[in-house]
C-alpha cells in the first residue's frame, strides 16, 4: 500500500501543506552508492531542531514565536557517541516530549552503532547535524542552500562521510 | 518521509513511512521496529538506480487512528498555522461552498 501523506494531519494543517506549488528543481542530485553499504561511513541530519545540551543554544524558538513566518536556519552539531540525555529539542511544530521519550526516533544512534557493531554498515561520522525543518512562510531554504549545507557537507567529507541518512521530523 | 514533500523537494532516494510526525524511525523504545526501518532505508540506498525515487515501507503503526493523529502534535499550534489558520479556514469555506452551488 502507498504510504499516505496526509493520514495524521489535521484538515487545517493538510490544507496549508497542499498551498506549496513548489516543483523539484531538475535533474534532481544523485550520487551512485561508492561502496558497498557494509563498507560506507554514514552521516546523519536531522531536521527535528535536536541539539546538544549545554554546549550549543537551543534553535531560535522565541525569534519564531514573534515573527511566524521566519525560521531559524542554522545547524547544530552533536557528536555520535554522546548520552542520549544530553540531546534535547527546541521545536515548535512536533510534540517535543514524544522525541525526548526516546531520542531513537529522530537521530538513531543506538541502531546506528548496534549496526555498525554487526558489520551491516562500515561506520558513523564523529558528528551529527541537526536543522530546524520549518524554514518559515513562504518557505525560504537559500540560507540552507548558500550557507549551511555547504558547510555541513564540507564537514561530512573532510570526515570521509559515504552517505547521508537524513530524518526529517 | 512523508512522499509529498520527497516528490516536491526532489529527494534523491527516499523510504516513505507511514508514521505520526517526530516518530520517522517508529515507535520510542520499540528498537525492533526502529531497526527494521533502518535496514529498509540502507536496502533504498543499495537498490535503489533513479534519482528521485520513493519506496513505500509497509511498516505499519499500532496505535489506533485517532489516537495517533493527536500524539505528535504540540500543546498549542505553531505560531505559523495560529496565524494562517483563519486564512485556511476561509479557504475551506470558499470550497465547500464552491461544491454545494
Amino acid at each position: 500500500m502507498p504510504v499516505d501523506s496526509f493520514k495524521y494531519l489535521p484538515r487545517l494543517i493538510a490544507m496549508f501543506y497542499q498551498t506549496t506549488t513548489r516543483e523539484p528543481e531538475l535533474p534532481i542530485p544523485w550520487t551512485p552508492l561508492p561502496r558497498p553499504v557494509d563498507e560506507c561511513t554514514f552521516g546523519l541530519v536531522t531536521s527535528g531542531g535536536l541539539y546538544h545540551r549545554g554546549s550549543e543554544p537551543a534553535f531560535d524558538i522565541e525569534r519564531e514565536r514573534k515573527e511566524p513566518t521566519w525560521g531559524d536556519p542554522t545547524f547544530r552539531t552533536i557528536p555520535t557517541n554522546v548520552d542520549l540525555h544530553e540531546i534535547h529539542i527546541s521545536h515548535l511544530h512536533i510534540n517535543q516530549a514524544m522525541v525526548l521519550e526516546d531520542i531513537n526516533v529522530l537521530l538513531p544512534l543506538d541502531r546506528m552503532r548496534e549496526l555498525m557493531a554487526a558489520e551491516e554498515i562500515g561506520g558513523v561520522a564523529e558528528y551529527a547535524y541537526s536543522f530546524m525543518g520549518f524554514q518559515g512562510y513562504p518557505p525560504d531554504a537559500s540560507a540552507w542552500r548558500e550557507t549551511y549545507g555547504p558547510q555541513v557537507a564540507e564537514r561530512f567529507l573532510s570526515e570521509g562521510v559515504h552517505c547521508v541518512l537524513l530524518t526529517p521530523a | 518521509m512523508m512522499p509529498f514533500w520527497a516528490q516536491k523537494v526532489g529527494v534523491p532516494r527516499t523510504l516513505a513511512v507511514e508514521f505520526p510526525f517526530g516518530q520517522t524511525l517508529g515507535r520510542a523504545h520499540d528498537a525492533a521496529q526502529q531497526m527494521r526501518v533502518l535496514r529498509q532505508s540502507l536496502n533504498v540506498l543499495a537498490k535503489v538506480n533513479t534519482p528521485g525515487e520513493i519506496v513505500h515501507s509497509d511498516e505499519t503503526w499500532p496505535q489506533p487512528l485517532e489516537e495517533a493523529q493527536k500524539i505528535w502534535q504540540p500543546s498549542e499550534p505553531s505560531p505559523i498555522i495560529a496565524e494562517l489558520a483563519p486564512r485556511i479556514r476561509e479557504i475551506l469555506r470558499e470550497r465547500r461552498r464552491g461544491k454545494a452551488e
